[in-house]
C-alpha cells in the first residue's frame, strides 16, 4: 500500500498538502485538525513533530514548535493522539515531518514501527543526510513501508537530484527559493520559474510538490503551474493563532486555498 | 585514511561524533567548502599571506610566560601562553583571519558569525573591515546585555549587530539565526563559525587554524624548558576552539595530559550548568554529532554559565571524542571559582583574565601536578569584556 502514491493517481493536479505542528494550539488539537483538513479536502497532511532547535523553520514554525513543547507534545504523545486514526482518515497520506535528534532519542527503530502502527506513509527529516539515510536507515523505512521524503533547492546539483528521485517513492519536496520556512520569495521575477521549469524538465520519477513562501490561494495556483501540487505550512499556522476552534479554523483555512 | 584525533574521517567523525547533519538548503555551501578547505589551507598563497598577518596584524606569535608567583602558589612550574595578548584581545581573531582569506578565495562577498561573549563577533567584525567586507554578526538578546562592550566593538567596526529572540536567547540560539540566515543566503555569503563546532568541515578547519596555538607553545617549551612536550595542557571549553588549538599539536603526544575545563555554572547537578561532559548524551546540534545536553525526549536544554563564552550545550566533536575515548581529562568549575580564580591571576601576576579563560585556571588546584611538572594553560582571552561582572561579584572575588 502506497497512499502517496495513489493520491497523486487520483489526481494529478493541483494537490495540496497542508502541514500543521502536532500540539498546537492545544496538546489535544492534533487530532481533530487532522480530520477537518482531510475533510475539508488537503490531499496530504504533514504532521509537524516539534523540535527546539528547528533550523530549516522560520519564525511562526518555530513558535508553534516552542508552544507545543510547553504543552506537552513529544513522540509518545504524539503515536498516542494517532492511534486509530485510520479508521477516521482512512485514504489521506500522513507524513511526520520533523528533526532528527528526537527521532535518534526515540530510536530510529522504534519510530518507525510506532510510524507505521499509526499509519503514516512518509517521513521528512530535513537534517538527515543523504548518504547517512542510505547507509543506515533505508533499511528500517522499507521494513516499514516509511517513504522518506528528500527536499530539492534551486543550488542542488542535478545528478543530486536524480539520487534523490531513485531513493524515494513518494514526492519531491521542491523548496520554492533560499529561505527558511514562511519567508517571502526574494528571488527575481523569473529565477524561480526557471528553476521548477528545470526540474520539470529533468522527468523524473516522482511527482513535485512546491513549499517554502506558499501562504494563499494566489501563490498556491501559481506553484500548481509548475508542480503537482504545493505545501503550505506557516500561513497555516497563523490561522490557528489564537482561535477557539481549530477544526473549524481548519476547515475555512483549506477552503479559502481549493475553492 | 586511518582517523586519528587530529584528522577526521573524510566524513568528519571523530570516532562516533562529527559529521554533517545539515538540511539540504546548506549542503552545496558545506560541500563546497568541504572540498576546497584542504586544498586553499595548503596553498602557499594562502599560507603566506595567513601568517603575515598572524604575525603583523594579530601579533604572534604570542609568548609563554612563565608565570613564578602563581607556580610558587600551586608548586608546579605554570607557564601561560598569552592569547589575550592577540589582536581583539582573545584567540578568536586566529580563526577569523584564516576564514576571511578563505571566504575571499571562495567568492563570497558578505559575512556572518554567530557570537556567545562578544570574542568572536568581534574578531569577525575586525576582519571584516579589514577587508572591506559586509559583516553581520548574530547575537542572543541576553549575551547583548551581559556583554555589551563587544556589541559597542562591532558596531564601531561597522558590523550590523543582530539580536537572537528565539530560546534561551544565547549563543545556541544565535548560532541557530546565523545558520537560517545562511540558508537564506546561500550563495554570495560566508559564515565563519567561531568554534569547532557545526558541520564537518567547520570542526577541522577551526582547530585546523587556531592549531597555531600549539605550535607556538612546543617551540616555546622547548626554549624554555629543553622539551617541547608538557606535562599539562589546560583550556576552557564551550565549544571548545580554544582548547582545540592548545590541544592540537599534543593530541598524538601521550604522555602530555590534556585537560579540558567545562563550566559548572551553579554546580553540576543543580539544573543550571554547561558541564556537556558529564550532563550530555550523544546527538545532534548545529549539524554535528555529539555529546548534547538535551531532555529524555532529544530536545535541547538550556545551558547556563555566568560566562557568556561557555553556555553552549554541546561541545565540538573533536572534545566529545577525547572525552569518550578519555583522552582528555574534563574538569568543570563553577561560577564562584571561577569568579576567585580571576582575582588570584589578577594579584598574582597581574593579568586580569576573560571569565572563560578564568574556568581554566581554577583548574590548577585539582591537576594533581608536582613540583617538576611543566602545566600550560591557555590564558585564552583578557578581562576587560567581563569588568562590568567582575564590579557586580566584587564581594566573590575580593
Amino acid at each position: 500500500m502506497n497512499r502517496i502514491k495513489d493520491a497523486f493517481d487520483k489526481k494529478q493536479k493541483n494537490l495540496l498538502n497542508v502541514y500543521f505542528t502536532a500540539g498546537y494550539p492545544s496538546l489535544h488539537d492534533t487530532v481533530p485538525i487532522l480530520q477537518a483538513l482531510s475533510a475539508a479536502g488537503a490531499d496530504l497532511i504533514e504532521i509537524g513533530m516539534p523540535f527546539s532547535d528547528p533550523l530549516a523553520d522560520g519564525p511562526v514554525i518555530q513558535q508553534s514548535s516552542t508552544v507545543a513543547l510547553q504543552n506537552g507534545m513529544n513522540l509518545r504523545v504524539l503515536f498516542g493522539q494517532l492511534a486509530g486514526i485510520r479508521e477516521q482518515v482512512p485514504d489521506t497520506p500522513i507524513l511526520l515531518m520533523g528533526y532528527l535528534n528526537p527521532v535518534l532519542q526515540f530510536g530510529v527503530e522504534n519510530f518507525c514501527r510506532e510510524a507505521a502502527a499509526v499509519g503514516a506513509d512518509g517521513v521528512i527529516l530535513p537534517d538527515l543526510p543523504l548518504d547517512d539515510y542510505v547507509a543506515e536507515y533505508q533499511p528500517v523505512f522499507q521494513q516499514y513501508n516509511l517513504r522518506p521524503v528528500f527536499l530539492i533547492t534551486p543550488q542542488t546539483a542535478p545528478a543530486r537530484i536524480r539520487r534523490i528521485d531513485e531513493l524515494t517513492d513518494s514526492f519531491l519536496y521542491l523548496v520554492s527559493g533560499p529561505g527558511t520556512t514562511g519567508g517571502a520569495s526574494t528571488q527575481a521575477e523569473g529565477v524561480q520559474e526557471a528553476y521548477f521549469q528545470r526540474i520539470e524538465a529533468m522527468q523524473l520519477r516522482n511527482p513535485r510538490l512546491i513549499g517554502f513562501g506558499i501562504g494563499d490561494k494566489a501563490s498556491f495556483q501559481k506553484a500548481c503551474q509548475y508542480a503537482e501540487g504545493a505545501i503550505i505550512g506557516s500561513a497555516f499556522i497563523r490561522a490557528l493563532e489564537g482561535v477557539d476552534d481549530a477544526p473549524a479554523a481548519a476547515s475555512r483555512f483549506v477552503a479559502s486555498i481549493l475553492s | 585514511m586511518t582517523p586519528t584525533y587530529q584528522q577526521p574521517t573524510e566524513r568528519g567523525y571523530y570516532g562516533q561524533f562529527g559529521g554533517a547533519f545539515i538540511p539540504e538548503m546548506l549542503y552545496p555551501n558545506v560541500e563546497e567548502l568541504r572540498q576546497q578547505y584542504l586544498d586553499i589551507l595548503a596553498d602557499p598563497g594562502f599560507q603566506q599571506e595567513y601568517q603575515l598577518l598572524l604575525r603583523d596584524y594579530v601579533g604572534r606569535p604570542t609568548p609563554l610566560f612563565e608565570a613564578k608567583r602563581l607556580s610558587e602558589k600551586y608548586n608546579t612550574r605554570v607557564f601561560l601562553k598569552r592569547e589575550d595578548l592577540c589582536h581583539t584581545g582573545a584567540h578568536k581573531v586566529n580563526n577569523t583571519v584564516g576564514q576571511i582569506l578563505l571566504a575571499r578565495r571562495l567568492g563570497k562577498t558578505r559575512i556572518i558569525a554567530e557570537t556567545g561573549a562578544g570574542q568572536h563577533g568581534v574578531a569577525t567584525a575586525t576582519v571584516c573591515a579589514l577587508m572591506g567586507m559586509q559583516c553581520i554578526v548574530y547575537m542572543g538578546e541576553i549575551d547583548m546585555e551581559r556583554q555589551k562592550p563587544n556589541v559597542y566593538r562591532m558596531r564601531l567596526l561597522g558590523a550590523e549587530v543582530r539580536a537572537a529572540m528565539s530560546g534561551s536567547r544565547t549563543l545556541k540560539d544565535a548560532t541557530n539565526e546565523a545558520i537560517r540566515d545562511w540558508i537564506s543566503n546561500p550563495v554570495d555569503t560566508h559564515y565563519i563559525i567561531g568554534s569547532v563546532v557545526g558541520p564537518h568541515p567547520y570542526p577541522d578547519l577551526v582547530a585546523r587554524l587556531q592549531s597555531v596555538i600549539s605550535e607556538e607553545m612546543r617551540k616555546q617549551l622547548l626554549e624554555k624548558t629543553g622539551s617541547e612536550l608538557p606535562q599539562y595542557v589546560v583550556a576552557c571549553v564551550g565549544g571548545g576552539s580554544n582548547a582545540a588549538g592548545a590541544f592540537y599539536h599534543f593530541l598524538e603526544e601521550p604522555t602530555v595530559q590534556l585537560v579540558a575545563v567545562e563550566a559548572a555554572g551553579h554546580g553540576i547537578h543543580s539544573g543550571h550548568s554547561a558541564a556537556t561532559s558529564v550532563l550530555g548524551k550523544p546527538g545532534i546540534i548545529h549539524g554535528s554529532r555529539t555529546l548534547l545536553m538535551q531532555d529524555e525526549d532529544g530536545q535541547i536544554t538550556e545551558p547556563y554559565s555566568l560566562s557568556a563564552g561557555l553556555d553552549y550545550p554541546g561541545i565540538g566533536p573533536l572534545h566529545a571524542f577525547l572525552a569518550d575515548s578519555g583522552r582528555a581529562h574534563f574538569i568543570s568549575i563553577e561560577d564562584e571559582e571561577a569568579l576567585r580564580a580571576v582575582a588570584e591571576l589578577s594579584r598574582l601576576e597581574g593579568i586580569i583574565p576573560a571569565l572563560e579563560t578564568a574556568h581554566a585556571l581554577a583548574a590548577l588546584g585539582q591537576l594533581g601536578a608536582g613540583p617538576d611538572d611543566v602545566v600550560v594553560v591557555n590564558l585564552s582571552g583578557r578581562g576587560d569584556k567581563d569588568l562590568e561582572t567582575y564590579i557586580k561579584y566584587a564581594d566573590s572575588i575580593m
